[in-house]
């Protein structure tokens, strides 16, 4: 599904990312764990195709295709989700409106007829079990007044509705208290799927006690340092990250 | 909901009204004098009394100065140089039915979706066009005219209902207001006239859709419309012009005067020539509206949807003479490119329990300069006067500027007063965001200006509701990079 090769990226002139190797076959689940400022934030955004992000060298292949040559959006609608780690304010649109405008997209681009609000609706209905989502959330404006936890279900409710093949999760678990912590796992659990490949980033094992990794890897300074099974995040629960400490010469 | 018409096709296009129709035109030569007043006011054959009223008009006008205190900036307008009267030819006397009217004007009008065909016309909106300084047709009249609603163009008011004109012409807006409404009143050539009589509900919407056509022309119209007790209507005017190099200029006055209980809705949707990219070219957009509510609990409310003009300058107005009196005003303006435009309203609260309500939208791109002037003065008599006003900006980029320039004067201790301002910017973030959800940058920007102006679209009939949708999505194009 997600092939990265020898990714190398700067922000602002700064290199972060200094040349990933990462593959995330479908039907897998991948956690991304490093301590602040090693990158992961970076590479989640950098395969997201946000602007500003820039890539100097390697390669990323996404179902076979070279993902950094697309847009976002198209990124977006070839099935690549970000669940963002702030969420972003939109006032004057509601919620399911521009659900319906991404679903939509997404449907076109994949040569689908466009919902109609009827279907759309159902739709949306049956998701929001998904996250446990309040209705009234779906009806305002996106985000706006949402407390952290709303957010971050709210995420996870978009990436329902808009079945993504490959779903990268941003540090979904901060500023999450347990309960909140608990529904959302239940909710990206519920969307595992074998056709669908994720990539978790996170700062603590604890979302992964929820969501159970197939593998982790340990990103340090740009780099994937260690990669592993289930038991490499308690390792580093336990740990911590220095005695994985970059080798000489990465700097 | 008709409401998510495809907003990326929209965006691709570009200004759509920018043609010219190739027509034969009755001008008088450029220039303004006495005489050029009078030849105005010969060739619409008007009665003496008018004549005198436009010369007094001009009169003062030469006294007058151009004023500078809008927070616009354009070089000198030379008057002289200005076609101050031009007129599709026509046969003597004026068609006497659609069947009449030149299959090019008809054809004009047509193209700018505005088809005068009765059968054709979208049931229940009676037009009147004017091309530049004519009415070259008015729909549904005799329908109108079992109600005994008079919808017709203002040179046939004044041949027809001389005893209404003259006594409500200048009542809102006299000929010494303003210096381009003094000069609207010297050479006004043509317009609107509207005459709800007692009790009666317009049946229809009525609109008037003004069109310049030729090079080099003003267009100075006039409209009144006149609600006798209880009586309702609503109203909308549209604007477009032809792609031109040069700037023209647009003087128009509109006043509205509202009897006991009666109810005016004025909407605009103005697309008049913007100007291109690098600010060449586009109308001058110089208008004085003002409605009166003369009697009681009398209503009149503006809505307004300005997305053309190089530069836009109006304040539509009311007077809340009568006791328990509303006045409203919902704006939309954008403004992008090098357009200019310094808008806003003014409630002058004179009765007593009158009302006020003032939502002001305005949206800035390219290198666009968005102004809000708003005066709210509640008199010493208006016992529990009561406002409240909104303005809220949208900024898109980091080139252009918004502004706002509230008045508020209160010489009465039982006013209730309420003002809430915010200015926001369209994020690179927030653009992202729709991105990475598979919605294109530029849909992304119709969706929160759409957001932004919803609470004016709900102001506007139905169908014009969506008309200026898609006008605010081609008003931005290529806003954002």
């Amino acid at each position: 599904m997600l092939e990265v090769k020898d990714l190398h990226a700067s922000v602002g002139g700064n290199k972060i990312l200094r040349g990933v190797n990462l593959s995330v076959p479908a039907g897998e689940v991948h956690a991304i764990m490093g301590p602040n400022g090693s990158g992961k934030s970076t590479l989640a955004h950098v395969l997201a195709g946000r602007p500003g992000y820039e890539v100097t060298k390697g390669e990323v292949r996404y179902k076979g295709k070279d993902l950094l040559a697309m847009s976002p959006e198209e990124r977006a609608r070839e099935g690549v989700f970000l669940a963002f780690q702030y969420p972003v304010e939109i006032s004057g649109v509601s919620n399911v409106y521009f659900l319906k405008a991404a679903a939509n997209a997404i449907r076109k681009h994949r040569g689908q007829p466009e919902l109609d609000a009827i279907d759309f609706l159902a739709l949306v209905k049956e998701k929001a079990k998904v996250v446990d989502i309040d209705e009234s959330l779906i009806k305002r404006p996106v985000n706006e007044g949402f407390s952290g936890g709303e957010k971050k279900r709210n995420e996870i409710f978009q990436m329902a509705v808009l079945d993504p093949a490959l779903a990268i999760l941003d540090e979904t678990d901060s500023g999450l208290d347990i309960d909140a912590l608990r529904i959302v796992a239940a909710g990206v659990n519920q969307l595992r799927s074998p056709e669908r490949a994720m990539v978790l980033v996170t700062h603590y094992q604890r979302l992964l006690d929820y969501i159970v990794p197939d593998v982790v890897h340990v990103l340090l300074d740009g780099r994937i340092v260690k990669s592993g099974g289930k038991d490499l995040a308690l390792e580093l629960e336990k740990k911590g990250y220095e005695w994985l400490e970059a080798p000489a010469g990465s700097r | 909901m008709k409401q998510d018409v495809t907003t990326s096709e929209i965006i691709d296009r570009e200004y759509q009204a920018g043609f010219v129709t190739d027509i034969e035109s009755e001008k008088i030569p450029a220039g303004l004098s006495e005489d050029v007043v009078r030849l105005i006011s010969t060739k619409k054959n008007e009665p003496q009394w008018l004549l005198d009223w436009r010369l007094k008009a001009y009169r003062h006008w030469l006294t007058m100065t151009e004023p500078s205190w809008q927070n616009v900036h354009y070089p000198p307008i030379d008057y002289q140089s200005i076609v101050y009267y031009s007129a599709p030819k026509q046969k003597k006397g004026g068609p006497k039915s659609l069947a009449e009217v030149d299959p090019k004007l008809l054809e004009t009008y047509e193209k700018l979706g505005v088809p005068l065909h009765e059968r054709a016309r979208l049931a229940g909106v009676a037009v009147d066009a004017v091309f530049d300084s004519v009415s070259v047709a008015t729909t549904f009249r005799a329908k109108l005219e079992e109600v005994g609603v008079i919808f017709c163009s203002f040179s046939e008011a004044v041949q027809n209902h001389p005893e209404l004109v003259k006594k409500w012409l200048g009542s809102v807006v006299p000929y010494t207001d303003n210096y381009f409404a003094t000069l609207n009143s010297a050479v006004f050539s043509d317009g609107s006239f509207c005459y709800i009589p007692k009790g009666v509900r317009c049946p229809m919407e009525l609109s008037t859709y003004f069109r310049i056509n030729s090079a080099n022309t003003g267009q100075f119209e006039r409209t009144l419309i006149v609600a006798e007790e209880g009586a309702y209507v609503s109203y909308l005017e549209g604007c477009t012009a032809p792609i031109r190099d040069e700037n023209q200029l647009h003087a128009a006055v509109v006043e509205l005067v509202a009897l006991d209980r009666a109810q005016i809705k004025y909407s605009t949707v103005q697309n008049w020539y913007p100007g291109d990219k690098n600010g060449k070219g586009g109308i001058y957009n110089f208008v004085t509206k003002r409605g009166k509510c003369q009697g009681q609990a009398s209503k009149i409310s503006w809505t307004q949807v300005e997305t053309g003009s190089a530069i836009t300058w109006k304040y539509p107005s009311c007077i809340l003479q009568g006791d328990d009196s509303i006045g409203e005003f919902y704006s939309v303006a954008v403004t992008n490119n090098y357009q200019q435009a310094d808008t806003g309203t003014k409630m002058i609260h004179i009765g007593k329990n009158t009302r006020s309500t003032i939502v002001s939208k305005g949206i800035s791109a390219g290198h666009g300069q968005n102004t809000y002037r708003g005066l709210v003065k509640i008199g010493k008599n208006a016992e529990n006067g009561r406002n409240y006003s909104q303005c809220d900006s949208l900024l898109v980029g980091d080139k252009c500027g918004a502004h706002t320039f509230p008045y508020i004067e209160v010489l009465n201790s039982s006013a209730q007063m309420e003002h809430e301002a915010s200015t926001s910017k369209i994020g690179e973030d927030q653009i992202f965001y729709f991105q990475q959800r598979g919605i294109s940058a530029e849909d992304a920007v119709s969706m929160i200006v759409n957001g932004f102006c919803k609470e004016v679209f709900k102001e506007l009939p139905m169908e014009f509701a969506v008309e200026a949708q898609k006008l605010l999505g081609v008003s931005l194009e290529g806003s954002v990079g």
